[in-house]
């Protein structure tokens, strides 16, 4: 998808603006969110929609398709935990600690992973996931099979966690949302959202250009996790406990992957827009189809992606290009630059 | 001091040298044009000289500084960038944005960098094309693109690889208008062209390649002149010319 010019810009920040400030209504306004099913999915929406905006920034404006994202929503969850459980504090500081540690570790494996070039970059965040997910199995001192398990506490900010209602979770849910995707908006304008772009339209291109391409992609990677867990953190907060397979695990990343992709890689929209249609999916499929047995959610899941990959490869922000007519004139994704000189 | 200077440049792959034994030197401010038959190892050694490929031997030499086999955009920031003969634009991002890529490289703030972009844009006369995405436009507006994109970064060196192959005669004008004005500005120019009817009006000197090897380097008038020359490129055609008239009138008797 073609970034639109100036004057589109502008009517896409007032968008934003009113979108925000639309969302932000719904806490204040009391009763509003409470404690109900539709709120829980309200919830979850803002937050895989952040999710997927991490992962966006590195597989979608970057163009380095990650499979191993869960591992820093892992290491995200397990350090508000760790300050929760092991250390019986508030979980900020291991929110930050999560946060920055995941940075770290992404930057650590992505240096050998990035002279991987496409397919094999991916294939290779695969095995990252395993290596993980078996770690934290293992390691008693985060908990091992077991997990952590939160104490039963108060509702309060402090502790970030609440019982009787989710306006709490709910604030924060969007609080975490208007962080990514601000930043996102921000880096867009910027020198290193240029740069990313341009690595992942021509590697070669941008390095001809003064991009070090390298280093470029290591800064997607490490911004892009640094939200993956904060993510996770949350994820952590919001279900009063974090296991391995619930946060590091193949199928945990895939939504990652699959929201972005169901709304447009690479673009600011996709990621909320994914994660606004296939999450209540997700979640009342599993609650009204659940007599079908385990799984249907996912196999709901498979076929939108499988008939949206053949239908419009841009996701729905393909879609909103068709209709208003822009998209006919975007070029094919590629062309020429897979042509060797 | 030369501006850039080439050693004894050799580049092989597997048994097939590319390049044996190259050099010559590009003065401030010139226009030099590199030509040669195809496959005489004029992209190779661009390649070698932008660096794409780390060369098997010899030394390239840039404002004085060693920078045989650096990466590409170390040397792209020292003040040396190359276009592509098989162009690359950035497909999904507009005119605009690709241009600004280039002009990114020596300023971090994007209103400066769009003014920059902006004037190269005009330069090379796709002002028109602006807000369109890059990927769309016809070959001549390309390679045009991969001029201005290289010209954003502000390069006191500017290597054009084949600007003007396979353009239409309107095409090839208004690129070679673009490459006068370049000079104007003051930059020095070291271009690569099959076509020798098109470098030979602009440049102040001319390197000759053929087999890899450099077999003249002088002002146009000089080479176009030179036996060697005429043999290995401009005598290629001709040769093959008369052999095919033979051909034929042997083969009407």
């Amino acid at each position: 998808m073609v970034e639109p010019a100036g004057k589109n810009r502008s009517v896409e920040g007032r968008v934003w603006i009113a979108l925000v400030a639309a969302l932000a209504l719904l806490a204040v306004i009391p009763g509003a969110i409470g404690n109900r099913f539709y709120a829980h999915v309200l919830v979850l929406i803002l937050l895989y929609a952040s999710m997927a905006q991490s992962w966006n920034i590195l597989g979608g404006y970057c163009g380095q398709v990650s499979f191993g994202h869960s591992v820093f929503f892992g290491i995200g969850a397990y350090g508000a935990g760790m300050a929760m459980v092991k250390y019986g504090t508030v979980p900020w500081p291991g929110v930050i600690i999560g946060a920055i540690l995941a940075a770290a570790v992404s930057a650590v494996i992505s240096w050998p992973c990035f002279k991987l070039r496409g397919h094999y970059f991916a294939i290779a965040t695969f095995a990252i996931v395993e290596i993980f997910g078996r770690l934290f199995l293992v390691w008693d001192w985060i908990g091992g099979a077991l997990g952590l398990d939160y104490p039963i506490m108060d509702d309060s900010w402090k502790y970030f966690l609440w019982s009787s209602d989710k306006t709490g979770y709910y604030a924060g849910a969007l609080v975490l949302f208007v962080l990514v995707f601000g930043v996102v908006r921000r880096m867009e304008r910027t020198r290193l959202g240029y740069y990313m772009r341009a690595v992942r339209e021509g590697q070669e291109t941008a390095e001809s250009l003064g991009v070090n391409s390298s280093l470029v992609k290591l800064m997607a990677m490490a911004l892009s996790a640094f939200f993956a867990a904060l993510c996770g953190a949350f994820f952590a907060q919001y279900n009063y406990r974090v296991d391995p397979p619930m946060v590091v695990s193949l199928d945990m990343s895939m939504k990652f992957v699959l929201i972005t992709i169901l709304g447009g890689m690479g673009t600011f929209w996709g990621p909320l827009l994914g994660a606004a249609v296939l999450i209540p999916l997700q979640e009342y499929t599993r609650t009204y189809l659940a007599s079908l047995g385990p799984g249907v959610d996912q196999m709901i899941y498979g076929l939108l992606i499988i008939f949206m990959m053949m239908r419009q490869p841009r996701g729905i922000m393909g879609f909103i290009g068709e209709f208003s007519g822009k998209a006919g004139k975007t070029a094919k994704k590629g062309g020429d630059d897979n042509a060797a000189s | 001091m030369p501006l850039l200077e080439v050693q004894g440049l050799t580049m092989k792959f597997g048994s097939l040298a590319a390049n044996k034994d190259v050099s010559f030197t590009v003065g401030e401010g010139q226009i030099v044009g590199l030509i040669g038959p195809n496959g005489s190892g004029k992209t190779t050694l661009f390649n070698c000289v932008s660096g794409m490929y780390r060369p098997t031997a010899g030394r390239v030499t840039f404002l004085g500084a060693d920078i045989t086999g650096q990466p590409m955009y170390k040397i792209a920031r020292m003040g040396l960038t190359r276009t592509f003969q098989v162009v690359r634009p950035l497909s999904d991002m507009t005119v605009l944005e690709n241009v600004m890529v280039g002009a990114y490289l020596h300023c971090s703030d994007s209103d400066r960098a769009m003014e920059t972009a902006e004037r190269c844009i005009e330069l090379c006369f796709l002002e028109e094309w602006r807000d369109r995405p890059a990927g769309a436009m016809t070959i001549g507006n390309k390679k045009r693109l991969e001029v201005a994109r290289a010209l954003a970064t502000q390069p006191k060196l500017i290597l054009l690889d084949e600007s003007v192959a396979g353009l239409t005669s309107t095409e090839v004008k208004e690129m070679v208008s673009v490459i006068v004005k370049l000079k104007e500005e003051g930059k020095t120019i070291l271009m690569v062209e099959h076509i020798m009817e098109a470098i030979m009006p602009i440049s102040d000197k001319v390197v000759v390649l053929s087999g890899g090897v450099k077999i003249a380097e002088g002002p146009p008038g000089e080479i176009s002149r030179n036996e060697d020359v005429i043999r290995a490129y401009l005598g290629e055609k001709y040769s093959k010319r008369v052999a095919m008239a033979n051909a034929e009138t042997e083969a009407r008797t």
